[in-house]
């Protein structure tokens, strides 16, 4: 399917501003309803999961770094140490309403095999991530001739932990491989502001700085 | 060469001072009469029986505050007070006491000596009053779902229904687990430490080496030391060396002692402690003999043994959690290797397919499985904040301390907290007669 033939309700997005949380963290928190049970992958120190538990969400963490795991279990989190490529297997079907990769896709071994067991657990994923099709990055690749950094992506090639990248447009297409179905999708600029959403998709991939899609599970058997 | 020293000497505690400890202890204790047997998994109703225990702090006035500590094989229930036997602190005062993670200003603090243990809880160096004589092997073989049901009852008596947490290390762990699994409805958060749902090969080999070294001592005499007036110390004593390695870790051994000597610089040529980390071993083991009963010790490395959750549940350790309610905070050491974080990382599989609500921390310390036991910041602060949030789940704060179940007065002091159990009966029967 062609990326323009997707029908995207698009709309409702308002990111809150108010407060000291990220605003694709808002933007996440907006997406889920209060009392859902949420998984979120990758929680660094836990900062969208005590955004999610102000609002009355039964959240829960799967982080990598032991650092980073200490200090939400310190928080009073309930976080567990572990590894989205290798751990998710361990949870059963259906076991949250919403399973959370923040800004994590990019450094999985397996991305694909990662979304699919997130909406294997959840009923649907919530996945934001960079977005290589950024017009800085594309620049700093044309003109510069160097792999792109960026503030929110500062590591070299040859230590960053990002090994998968993708762009908006690769990431619909991956969704649209493993018959994932797109409940919304945002792209935000470099201030975190949502790319206004009557402009045509090349827009999005090329102003986007970051992508943050709403996916439930595809049609079966199609 | 020079003639060999005893290496683990008689102990200084004399004999009786023990067998009057596990009869008549310094704790508080409740007797069960032979209309209230214990049910035993090895089919033996045990009766009469009696469980000493300690607490610490106030129960609040709905009874939501009380926190059960489960101990290790050897230790006992002076947490937090100094032993009755040797005078010294008790075993987890850096955890339990105003301020600590274990607030006693907050929570009410049950530590009950398990069954098979030899510190006023019914157990081989108890007397068995069928003979007058002490029960020694004649003791029948406990588990640790055993222990877990004693506790019921002995919180069935004290009038607390539901625990707001059990905490507890290694084998306490074990038992905070058998809780969890057998009685979820009872425990509102569990936070298991350096433990496993079920006990290794080695570790079972380990038990095996400290239960021959005990029972190839002349003077174990099958059991009956207590009536043949002996004392199995040398056996006892290597059983607790053997143990202690396994609770250190090469690098911790490493850091405390090196190749160091003991008080000399050059070999004795000889079977002498010449290495401090000898010398250090053989404290270890006689200090062990001094407050421990050697027949308890094989009852109980028995019944850590003998645990395995999921074979109760047909082999799958899911199934052991399904559905539980109960929030878990799961934690273990780097270098524990008796313990290792593979075992806690499976229990965390295991509760996270049950969708239990579970965190899991796994701390950086090269103090082996004793971590648990020591000063270790990082541990306090997540217990500390796991409380803290389960308490604000379970709305703590909002509640009084009950004036009707007196407790005493609180003292700064830990160790003068221990609840008159009377006042708690008495309170219990002013309610249940209506009277106020």
């Amino acid at each position: 399917m062609a990326l323009q033939e997707q029908a995207l309700p698009l709309g409702g997005v308002a990111p809150d501003r108010t407060g000291n949380f990220r605003t694709d963290h808002l933007l996440v928190a907006e997406m889920i309803g209060r009392g859902a049970k949420v998984l979120d992958v990758g929680c660094g120190d836990g900062e969208l999961l005590q955004l999610l538990e102000s609002r009355g969400i039964d959240g829960r963490g799967i982080e990598l770094s032991r650092e980073g795991v200490n200090r939400c279990v310190a928080k009073g989190l309930a976080v567990v140490q572990g590894d989205a490529d290798t751990d998710l297997v361990n949870y059963p079907d259906d076991a949250f309403d919403y399973v959370v990769l923040s800004q994590t896709l990019q450094a999985t071994r397996q991305p694909k095999v990662v979304l699919e067991n997130l909406l294997r657990i959840g009923r649907r994923a919530i996945v934001s991530f960079p977005n290589f099709g950024f017009w800085k990055m594309r620049l700093q690749l044309l003109i510069g001739g160097h792999m792109p950094r960026t503030e929110n992506l500062p590591a070299t090639w040859y230590d960053t932990a990002n090994i998968h990248f993708c762009t908006i447009k690769d990431f619909v297409e991956l969704c649209d491989a493993i018959n994932v179905k797109m409940e919304r999708a945002v792209a935000l600029d470099l201030y975190g502001r949502p790319v206004p959403l009557n402009l045509p998709w090349w827009v999005w991939n090329m102003f986007g700085e970051q992508g943050v899609f709403l996916l439930s599970r595809g049609r079966v058997g199609r | 060469m020079t003639d060999v020293v005893p290496s683990i000497p008689s102990p200084a505690i004399h004999s009786e001072d023990r067998a009057q400890e596990a009869d008549h202890p310094a704790s508080q204790v409740v007797k069960f009469g032979i209309d209230q047997p214990l049910r035993l998994d090895c089919g033996v109703d045990l009766a009469p029986f009696q469980i000493a225990y300690q607490t610490y702090g106030q129960l609040n006035a709905d009874r939501s505050n009380a926190i059960l500590i489960c101990h290790a094989l050897t230790l006992d229930q002076h947490v937090a007070n100094s032993h009755p036997l040797t005078g010294k602190a008790g075993w987890w005062e850096i955890m339990v006491g105003p301020g600590r993670p274990l607030d006693t200003d907050k929570y009410f603090i049950i530590c009950s000596n398990v069954i098979g243990g030899c510190m006023g809880s019914t157990g081989p160096a108890s007397t068995n009053p069928a003979t007058g004589k002490v029960w020694g092997l004649d003791f029948p073989v406990v588990t640790i779902p055993d222990m877990v049901r004693a506790q019921t009852m002995l919180l069935d008596r004290l009038g607390v229904e539901t625990l707001f947490c059990v905490i507890g290390g290694s084998m306490g762990g074990m038992q905070v687990l058998q809780w969890t699994a057998a009685y979820p409805e009872r425990v509102f958060s569990a936070l298991p430490v350096a433990c496993s749902t079920r006990h290794s090969a080695q570790n079972i080999a380990f038990h095996e080496l400290g239960r021959q070294a005990v029972m190839a001592d002349p003077d174990w005499r099958g059991g009956r030391y207590f009536d043949q007036r002996t004392h199995p110390h040398r056996g006892l004593g290597v059983a607790r060396m053997a143990g202690h390695i396994t609770y250190l870790s090469d690098a911790a051994l490493h850091r405390k002692f090196g190749r160091r000597m003991q008080d000399r610089d050059l070999p004795t040529f000889s079977f002498d402690a010449d290495f401090q980390v000898e010398s250090y071993l053989r404290y270890q083991g006689s200090s062990f003999v001094e407050r421990f009963d050697a027949n308890s010790y094989l009852y109980l490395t028995r019944a850590m043994d003998y645990f395995d959750i999921a074979a109760d549940h047909g082999g799958v350790l899911a199934k052991a959690f399904a559905g539980i309610k109960t929030r878990f905070c799961v934690v273990s050491f780097t270098s524990d290797w008796l313990f290792p974080t593979s075992e806690s990382r499976a229990l965390v599989h295991a509760l996270n397919a049950s969708s239990a609500r579970v965190s899991f921390a796994e701390i950086d310390t090269d103090r082996g499985h004793d971590a648990f036991l020591l000063d270790v910041p990082e541990f306090f602060d997540i217990s500390r904040a796991f409380l803290q949030s389960a308490g604000k789940a379970r709305g703590l704060d909002s509640v009084a301390f009950s004036s009707e179940v007196d407790t005493g007065s609180h003292s700064n002091q830990a160790r003068a907290d221990c609840v008159d159990l009377s006042a708690v009966e008495n309170a219990l029967k002013r309610k249940s007669s209506g009277g106020g």
